[in-house]
């Protein structure tokens, strides 16, 4: 299909299960180049025809599918006036940043411009539309080359079908960004349906640090984002990335991450998950060059009936390579978490490290997490561990803190933040630790109401 | 004792423990332990290990693993066994743990901030430079690095920073009566002196001290008023600070040996 209104009309016909989600979306996307608009076209023939995920799968195995009815969700239409200037006012997370984008139901708000220094280097910060449009050849290059390996291709297609901004961060060679990029991705309209993208490209001995903010506009709506995040790290390069999901306890997230590490390159991915009824990652780590080296690391306090759902590959491509992966979970009330993770050690990726840690910390007798953890090394001289372990708060640390006059309630707090901080502590970057652990203590808060 | 006849006011100023039976597990280790402090005095117990010194520290604090089965403990007029670990310390008890705990990535500075805050009218915030401005006083008086308060709370350790940081605590949160379990054990000699040194400077007319300790050589640095000797959950003497010297001299089988206790076969 080649005619890319074509695309439009179909996608209002077919729709999704009872099709609500497109009913909004008519004149989406003509704005955007008819390229792009093809790659759609054929994103959304893929979309329907790749099978819903079912729990026989093995990629959903102990998720809750259920949780995936698309059925209420629509476009978002245009933002008034006053919720546009009321989420930019909320849009701040760091004080001390490089450059911010601002985006709610899919609409770009506004941009705090990069340094004329940084756009003199060559550094791109621009909404996706942009991108594809001043920078076709470089955005085409990267843009949705990751297939989704991890169970859910049927959403990246559905990506791909809808996606129509997002952010587009390219670096140059040799290119340091010093202080922190930031994004966020309001839901703002009751169950609007948002396909937040990512492209980061770092190329050779560059270095930057990207935080985005996935937030609800109102904690009580609910919605559906279903976001890509594509990092491409080139040799020798530095990237942190860092997302903060608190969407609203009624949100649906489905995110997917690819990142490429090549040659002496480092990534560091973080996700810092508090919010979401149902929110699932899928984080693929791929090591294609001598010395890469790729930290996955993931904390989530999950509480309520709230379900985090992490499916995660290490995939060592290249020998002398390293990863990392800890992932804690603090599961309060009836809180669930799944974790199913692969380390592969490709033929001929010798002398490989991986390691991989999930941590639960259960702080109520109907929490639940469910592990899977996962080897398959077809190489020599590879050093590997893996392992997911469970507990409760120790019993002598609470007395200690209570013992010293401090609430039960407070006690926890610090018993539970202090389990936590081992992954925070492992980020190259100070200030944002602080900032991540205050998004945590407003998760307390919030409970403690 | 020396304190009856004492005003009705002054009788209120005391720790009293009495007749106190403590169990766990359905074994009874306490067996009718009764004894006063009166605040401004220091009052060591000595006992072999086992004899449950640590059991009634922590049965003091409010542990929930031991079962008080009898028996009763005021502090300045109220009963505290019906309060909360939490609530005793806010009204004024102290522990000083024989092993404190290791809570990775709780920081000193955060952990001590907590316990101070939870002192303050609810509602209100705590100043930091004040809060800090007193946490260094008192860390200089330890004789403790300022880099101290970024560590763990206790974690990697040596014993000696372990105990030190216990007395840190008790002389920023000031309680009216403190119990220190064994803060002399694995000790070396200018840690002891260091944590002597903040003991006795914490002494005074509003602070009553149960010191437990298994050697004599504590009390030469921290001199009690009284000494109690604790064998099998019970006190079984009680006297002058000599007595301590003495039993240094004789050893403990020398009181077990003098107590008349039915055996069982
Ligand atoms: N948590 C516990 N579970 C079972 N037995 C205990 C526990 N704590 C103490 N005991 C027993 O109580 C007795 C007294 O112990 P403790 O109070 O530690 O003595 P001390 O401090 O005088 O050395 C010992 O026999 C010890 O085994
Ligand atoms: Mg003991």
């Amino acid at each position: 299909m080649s005619n890319p209104s074509a695309l439009l009309e179909e996608i209002a016909e077919t729709a999704l299960a009872p099709g609500r989600i497109l009913g909004g979306g008519a004149a989406r996307n003509e704005d955007l180049p008819a390229w792009f608009r093809e790659q759609q076209s054929a994103a959304w023939t893929e979309f329907q025809t790749l099978p819903m995920p079912a729990l026989k799968d093995q990629a959903w195995r102990f998720s809750n599918v259920q949780a995936l009815d698309l059925a209420p969700y629509t476009l978002p239409v245009s933002l008034s006036d006053r919720a546009e200037r009321d989420l930019l006012e909320r849009s701040t997370e760091l004080s001390e940043i490089a450059g911010r984008l601002v985006f709610a139901d899919d609409h770009f708000l506004e941009r705090d411009v990069l340094s004329e220094k940084l756009r003199a280097a060559g550094v791109i910060f621009q909404p996706l539309e942009r991108a594809m449009i001043e920078h076709e050849d470089l955005f085409r290059r990267h843009f949705m080359t990751q297939p989704a390996t991890l169970g859910s291709a049927k959403f990246a297609a559905l990506h791909q079908a809808l996606v129509r901004s997002g952010t587009f961060l390219y670096v140059p060679r040799g290119i340091e960004v010093e202080l922190p990029l930031e994004t966020f991705h309001w839901l703002h309209s009751e169950n609007v349906a948002i396909f937040p993208h990512t492209l980061l490209v770092a190329e050779e001995f560059s270095k930057v640090t990207l935080v985005e903010h996935f937030r609800s506009a109102d904690r009580s709506r609910a919605g559906f984002s279903c976001g890509v995040n594509d990092l491409v790290v080139g040799p020798g390069a530095k990237v942190n990335y860092v997302c903060t999901q608190d969407w609203s306890d009624r949100a649906l997230g489905i995110q997917i991450n690819a990142t490429t590490v090549a040659r002496d390159a480092s990534a560091f991915n973080l996700y810092l998950n508090l919010g979401g009824k149902f929110s699932r990652l899928e984080s693929l780590s791929r090591l294609i060059g001598e010395g890469g080296r790729s930290d996955m690391l993931a904390v989530s306090v999950g509480d309520g009936a709230q379900e985090f759902d992490a499916r995660t590959l290490q995939d060592h491509a290249c020998a002398h390579t390293y990863s990392d992966l800890l992932f804690k979970n603090a599961l309060y009330d009836r809180a669930r978490t799944t974790f199913g993770g692969l380390i592969r050690v490709e033929p001929h990726a010798h002398f490989t490290d991986a390691y991989q840690k999930v941590r639960n910390l259960l702080l109520s007798d109907d929490a639940e997490a469910n592990s899977m953890p996962g080897l398959e090394i077809l190489a020599d001289n590879v050093k590997c561990s893996h392992g997911a372990t469970s507990g409760q708060l120790d019993e002598e640390q609470m007395f200690y803190l209570l013992a010293r006059g401090i609430s039960a309630a407070v006690a926890r707090e610090l018993l539970v933040g202090g389990f936590l901080t081992e992954v925070l502590e492992r980020l190259p970057a100070p200030a944002l630790i602080v900032r991540l652990e205050e998004l945590i203590a407003d998760k307390f808060a919030r409970r403690s109401r | 004792m020396a304190h009856s006849g004492l005003s009705f006011e002054s009788d209120m100023q005391e720790l009293i423990i009495q007749d106190l039976h403590v169990s766990i597990a359905d074994q009874e280790i306490i067996r009718g332990l009764s004894l006063s402090v009166p605040r401004g005095e220091v009052h060591a117990i000595m006992g072999p290990n086992g004899s449950g010194k640590s059991t009634l520290a922590k049965v003091l604090a409010g542990h929930p693993d031991y079962i008080v089965t009898a028996g009763s403990v005021t502090m300045d007029g109220e009963n505290i066994l019906e309060l909360e670990p939490d609530e005793r310390a806010r009204r004024g008890l102290f522990l000083a743990f024989q092993y404190p705990s290791e809570i990775p990535g709780v920081t000193i500075a955060n952990f001590l901030r907590a316990a101070v805050q939870s002192r303050m009218p609810e509602g209100e915030e705590l100043e930091a430079t004040d809060y800090y401005a007193q946490l260094y006083k008192k860390m200089d008086l330890l004789e403790m690095d300022r880099s101290f308060t970024s560590r763990s709370v206790n974690e990697g350790f040596s014993g000696g920073e372990k105990k030190r940081n216990e007395i840190l605590q008790m002389a920023l949160l000031e309680p009216k009566y403190a119990v220190l379990d064994e803060t002399d054990s694995g000790l070396d000699i200018d840690a002891l002196k260091v944590v002597s040194k903040g003991v006795n400077s914490l002494r005074g007319p509003d602070l009553g001290v149960l010191l437990i300790t298994h050697y004599q050589r504590l009390l030469n640095y921290i001199v009690p008023d009284r000494v109690h000797v604790m064998v099998r959950g019970r006190i079984e003497m009680s006297g002058g600070k000599d007595l301590a010297l003495q039993l240094e001299e004789k050893g403990y089988d020398w009181v077990k040996d003098d107590i008349d206790e039915p055996t069982l076969a």
